[in-house]
């Protein structure tokens, strides 16, 4: 022990510098949603919190009538797109680790090959597909394109191969249960942890995603939480109280979820990063 | 296909006379596979590949988005040639690259010997402290762009505030600090420091996420080199220079790989911090962003189009170059 203690102290010193300047924004955004325009834009700026949250809120309401219906709408879009991905992914998933069938490997192949697409290449002609299927401001607009991600497929067969037994889908098979009857009865109540990690990458992807909904909506009802914030910047007097309060309500419930699941949420995003 | 099958199935079916049940599921054994990954090609043919060849074809067109379909004009490559000679799509490129590099670079000087101390001088605090790290990544980019420009803002800003005090820190007559702080307020809307101001908010968003991936890759390195080092005598840096670097070879290149394509397609932060304009002088303007406006703002698809194309050529280059630089010597 007393050989390492210098560089401990070191390692301690650095990283906990490092921890400071990773959380110090967190923190200001939380302390500036609780003062007034007035006082954040004082010399020196406000390091505590104040008593405006509520004043700041009631600003945000007045610029973005429709905050509240905007969160409802990102909390139901993203939702939706979670279920659709555990579902058709986890499908696929349990294909590919299952079945021998012609052109697996090919498909398999060409599926994770989509990721390697940037979104922004679709960005312009997915506009023009929704205002021509008049899907503009429409959630559907956001969820259907979402619904069945490369990621989530490989994650689910990694997950179905190594997790269930071979012999328990042919059991089942013999049993006279039908195809769609063994995922549903055998494979899905065996794979809900891998259900967890997909669904929380889903989620938090999509309430964080901006460039989707910016190009297809553009009624601000029907704005998520993201463009709302935006829709805040720009327009004369800049309300930093409202928007630190918005930025808060927004981030906020993934920081709760985040908490609840960092282990599993860590392990999610990294599996398949490192072989072995 | 019928060698497979009888492996996976027992041969019993020839002898006795088949259910109409059991036929079905026999035939839904050979189907199931197909249904069950179709989800993905039907959604991916409409939103995923589709799109991808109309933009390639609208990228070799003139089109008055007003005009309807019909009013597309062939005009070659004329929208590519006009791109690449283009003043602003020159700077946001430039911009690009730059804010990539100034961002991307430091997240992993820095993620590296950071995964090293919390691989090996945190036990029990360890998941707390890579939570921390880890948080910019999974939040807004918005809602923390938008906290960061408050924070950025030259009269009430907190960074400023925090230099301008270390600039100014007296001891007597002297202010030991000048040299390396500022003494007055930086202005960081100005184009000089615009892209300065980006990158730091890219380096602090995607520093965790780098460093969640080499810990993970320091947990297969082996133990006993460990062990044998320092029965050998080595320090902890040498350790360190000598063991953990070079074992990481293989996550090096897959997560320089992984920030060399998404800090090209930067967008959400630059756009949200200039307010999507690009900035004074377009000086934090990058290329996504280019394409973008160039589409939403200007109207003008095709050459929008072909902006994208080029920006995957460039990201499929460097990538090669990276794989060609990192990728062969494993």
């Amino acid at each position: 022990m007393n050989k390492l203690t210098k560089s401990h102290i070191i390692a301690y010193f650095i990283v906990g510098m490092g921890s400071i300047i990773m959380l110090a924004p967190f923190y200001f955004m939380f302390v500036f949603a609780t003062h007034t325009n007035s006082s954040i834009l004082s010399v020196p700026p406000p390091v505590w919190f104040g008593g405006e949250f509520v004043n700041n809120v009631g600003i945000l309401l007045d610029a973005l009538p429709y905050f509240w219906h905007n969160i409802g709408l990102s909390f139901y879009v993203a939702l939706i797109t979670t279920i659709l991905n555990l579902f058709f992914c986890s499908l696929a998933g349990y294909a590919f680790a299952m079945f021998e069938f012609k052109g697996r490997n090919v498909m398999f192949i060409l599926i994770m090959g989509t990721m390697l697409l940037p979104p922004f290449l679709g960005m312009i002609p997915t506009a023009l597909i929704m205002s021509k299927l008049e899907w503009m401001n429409q959630p559907r607009a956001l969820y259907i394109p979402m619904a069945c991600g490369a990621m989530g497929i490989f994650m689910m067969r990694q997950f179905i191969s190594s997790a269930i037994p071979k012999e328990l889908i042919e059991a089942a098979r013999m049993d006279g249960c039908n195809e769609f009857a063994i995922y549903w009865r055998v494979v899905v109540p065996l794979i809900t942890p891998a259900f967890g990690t997909l669904g929380l990458i889903t989620f938090i992807g999509q309430w964080n995603n901006f460039m989707g909904p910016l190009v297809v909506m553009n009624d601000m009802k029907m704005f998520t939480v993201p463009l709302a914030l935006r829709a805040l910047q720009g327009t004369g007097q800049v309300p930093w109280g409202a928007i630190c309060a918005g930025a808060a309500i927004a981030v906020v419930p993934l920081m709760i979820l985040f908490v609840m699941t960092s282990r599993k949420l860590i392990d999610g995003l990294t599996a398949g990063a490192v072989k072995g | 296909m019928s060698s497979v099958e009888s492996a996976v199935r027992p041969p019993v079916v020839k002898n006795r006379k088949r259910t109409l049940k059991q036929r079905l599921n026999a035939s839904g054994y050979k189907w199931a596979p197909y249904v069950f990954v179709s989800p993905f090609f039907v959604i991916f043919a409409v939103f995923g590949l589709f799109p991808l060849l109309f933009s390639l074809f609208l990228s070799f067109h003139y089109w008055e988005p007003a005009a309807g379909l019909g009013a597309m004009e062939w005009v070659g490559i004329e929208n590519f040639t006009f791109t690449l000679t283009d003043d602003w799509f020159q700077t946001s490129v430039y911009n690009t690259i730059w804010i990539a590099l100034a961002a991307g670079i430091p997240q992993h000087v820095v993620a590296i010997p950071l995964a090293y101390f919390l691989h090996t001088s945190f036990k029990r605090s360890r998941n707390t402290v890579v939570g921390m790290y880890f948080l910019p990544f999974i939040t807004s980019s918005v809602a923390i762009s938008l906290v960061f420009t408050t924070l950025f803002s030259r009269d009430f800003g907190m960074i400023n505030m925090l230099f301008t005090s270390a600039g100014n820190w007296t001891v007597g007559d002297i202010q030991p600090l000048a040299w390396l702080f500022p003494t007055a307020n930086i202005d960081w809307n100005r184009p000089e420091y615009t892209k300065t101001m980006i990158a730091f908010v890219v380096f602090w968003r995607y520093v965790g996420w780098n460093t969640v991936l080499y810990l993970s890759a320091m947990q297969t390195i082996p133990k006993d080199l460990y062990e044998a080092a320092t029965v050998d005598g080595a320090k902890r840096w040498q350790q360190f220079w000598y063991i953990t670097v070079p074992m990481l070879k293989p996550m090096m290149f897959f997560a320089v790989t992984l920030t060399i394509i998404g800090n090209l397609q930067l967008f959400e932060e630059p756009f949200i911090i200039t307010g999507g304009t690009g900035g004074i002088e377009q000086a934090g303007k990058t290329a996504a962003m280019h394409m973008y406006i160039t589409a939403f703002v200007e109207g003008d698809f095709g050459t929008a189009s072909a902006v994208s194309w080029i920006l995957f050529a460039l990201i499929a280059f460097l990538t090669w170059g990276n794989n060609k630089l990192l990728g062969e010597k494993k």
